[in-house]
This record gives C-alpha cells, sequence and structure tokens, in this order.
C-alpha cells in the first residue's frame, strides 16, 4: 500500500483490500453456551469494548454473522443445532473455540458432553481459560484477525 | 400434623393398603407403598377431602445398585389446603422396573416421568407420550445408572434426521414456487 504525493489516492491491491475490511469488521452470531458466555459479553461491553477492533456488533441471525464464538461447554443433543447454525454462516466464516469446555470437553468428562467442538464444526482459534477473561478473548480475536490478513482470495 | 398422624390418617382412607413408614433425618413423612397400590394410593391422597394432595412437586427415582430391590422411585407431594407434605417411595426390582403411571392424576408428572425413563430406564405403564426428555432421541443405555459407563467416547451426531419425508418436501417447494409466481 503506498501514498501518492500529489494526489490525495492509495494504491493497493484488491486482496490486500478485501483482507482488511474482513478482519476489521468481524461479526459474531450470538451463540452463548454456557458461563463463558458471561466473559464474551464482558467483552462486548463498554469496560473491555471490542468494538476498538471492529467486531462488537453481535448478530441475532447467522446469515449476517462472519464468526462464531463456541461459548462454553456442547452438549450432544446441541450438536446437530451448533453445526446447522454453522451451516447458515454464509462464507467467509470462523470459529473460535472459547475456553476449556468447548475446547476439550473441560472437566465434563462424561457421557453428556462434546469432547472438544471441533469434532463439530472447524475451529480457527482456541482460547484456553475456564472461563477465559475477556482479555484473552480479544487476544484470541486479535489472533483471528492476523489469521484472516494471511488468507489468500482463491 | 405430624408424622404418625398423617400416616394414620392415610391408613383410615385406604384400608387393606400396606403403607411402612419410614424414618427420614428431615422429619419429613416419608412412606413406602407396594407397587400395585400406586394408583389407587395416589388418586385417594388428591381426591380425598381429608388430604387433598393437589400437587406433585417431584417425581424422581434412586439407583441403590448392587442391591435389591434396585430402584426406587420418590413422589414429593403437597397438599395447598392442609399444609401436608408427604414424600411417597416405591421400591422397584431391576429387572421388572416398571411402575404405573400418574400422569393422569397429576398432569405434572408427564415430563418428569419421560425424565426418570429417560434416565434411568424404568418404565411407566401407560404414559401417553413415553419418549426421552434429555437425551437425544436414538442415545443407548440409561446414564444414571449406576452400572453406566459414565466416560463414554463416542461420535457426537451433527445433523438431524429430516421431520418430513422426501415426498412431502418436494411438495413443500413446489407449493412454495407457484406461491411466489
Amino acid at each position: 500500500m503506498g501514498l501518492e504525493a500529489d494526489i490525495p489516492v492509495l494504491t493497493t491491491s484488491v486482496e490486500k483490500m478485501v483482507q482488511w475490511a474482513r478482519r476489521s469488521s468481524i461479526w459474531p452470531v450470538t451463540f452463548g453456551l454456557a458461563c463463558c458466555a458471561i466473559e464474551m459479553m464482558a467483552m462486548s461491553c463498554g469496560r473491555y469494548d471490542i468494538a476498538r477492533f471492529g467486531a462488537e456488533v453481535f448478530r441475532g441471525s447467522p446469515r449476517q454473522s462472519d464468526l462464531m464464538i463456541v461459548a462454553g461447554r456442547l452438549s450432544r443433543k446441541m450438536a446437530p443445532a451448533l453445526r446447522r447454525i454453522y451451516d447458515q454462516m454464509p462464507e467467509p466464516k470462523w470459529v473460535i473455540s472459547m475456553g476449556a469446555c468447548a475446547s476439550i470437553g473441560g472437566v465434563f468428562d462424561n457421557y453428556a458432553l462434546v469432547q472438544g467442538v471441533d469434532q463439530v464444526v472447524p475451529v480457527d482459534v482456541y482460547v484456553p481459560g475456564c472461563p477465559p477473561r475477556p482479555e484473552s478473548l480479544i487476544y484470541g480475536i486479535v489472533q483471528l484477525q492476523r489469521k484472516i490478513a494471511l488468507q489468500k482470495l482463491a | 400434623m405430624d408424622s404418625d398422624a398423617l400416616v394414620r390418617l392415610m391408613q383410615e382412607a385406604l384400608p387393606g393398603v400396606q403403607l411402612e413408614s419410614a424414618p427420614s433425618r428431615d422429619l419429613q413423612t416419608t412412606v413406602f407403598v407396594q407397587r400395585d397400590d400406586l394408583p389407587a394410593v395416589m388418586r385417594a391422597l388428591r381426591d380425598r377431602p381429608e388430604l387433598r394432595f393437589s400437587v406433585l412437586a417431584e417425581l424422581t427415582a434412586v439407583d441403590f445398585w448392587p442391591r435389591e430391590p434396585r430402584f426406587e422411585v420418590i413422589y414429593l407431594l403437597i397438599s395447598i389446603e392442609h399444609r401436608l407434605r408427604l414424600r411417597l417411595k416405591v421400591r422397584l426390582a431391576g429387572n421388572d422396573a416398571s411402575v404405573a403411571t400418574v400422569s393422569g392424576i397429576w398432569p405434572s408428572a408427564n415430563w418428569l416421568e419421560r425424565e426418570v425413563w429417560d434416565l434411568f430406564g424404568i418404565v411407566f405403564d401407560g404414559h401417553p407420550d413415553p419418549r426421552r426428555l434429555l437425551m437425544p432421541e436414538d442415545w443407548e443405555g440409561f446414564p444414571l445408572r449406576k452400572d453406566y459407563p459414565v466416560q463414554i467416547r463416542m461420535k457426537p451426531q451433527v445433523s438431524q434426521p429430516m421431520q418430513v419425508s422426501e415426498e412431502e418436501f418436494r411438495a413443500n417447494l413446489e407449493k412454495d414456487r407457484l406461491a411466489r409466481k
């Protein structure tokens, strides 16, 4: 990207432009499963304020979302619903697995819970913690932005 | 009314029924009844004017495996009119875990019995809708039984079967297409 000296324009490639646009407005779908969702809400509110990273608009519909934050433990009965919501999101889409339960099952090593949401949907970023503090989740989103910045167009 | 008085009242209302009063640490009246007497006992408890247990507050079960009889089904009843509480229990053998439904007496028993069926595998004879409540419908086994392998590893199911048949689905699409014209 270069700034021309005489005329007020920026030159860049389409790829960089698209990457910039995508990573600067990651809209998450409202999908809280358990206590991690409380930290997710805290992250979106004024004190931590992910609006600074362009990701503040939690959408009520998966059709308008780019990011799914799986915030909490996923029960087996919920797994088809999670997959359906993921399938309803338009491409490009990303998934953050938030917390120990979503990532590997956490303390719930039993029949009722899916041991890691990566068995159901492809995960881009894992955020450790039980639950992760809002700062950790913001760090996860920043990592995701870095990942998007490296994604080639086709 | 103390515990003994309530049991005496029940025995007067239900002559010929074996009521076995049991001690309980929380001093709540606890009575065991025989499985076959259950529907008559429950109907009398709800309908007799001196009892009037109009609320079924909770219905649950306990697995005492490997003891026999293995299961106890527990009914917690409240009489609002007489300010009484009653804990009623039924013992069930492991190889014949079934008891008559009370969902015809208290409609709130419907989902509670479905839950007990789902997690303990206790059959409620005459239940109007005997499906699983919490676990997926095709689940095998009953997780709250003591001999159930809790740390089970299975692939999660990620899709649900279609709720309509293939023909109905196509007919709906066609109807939708015509409506848009």
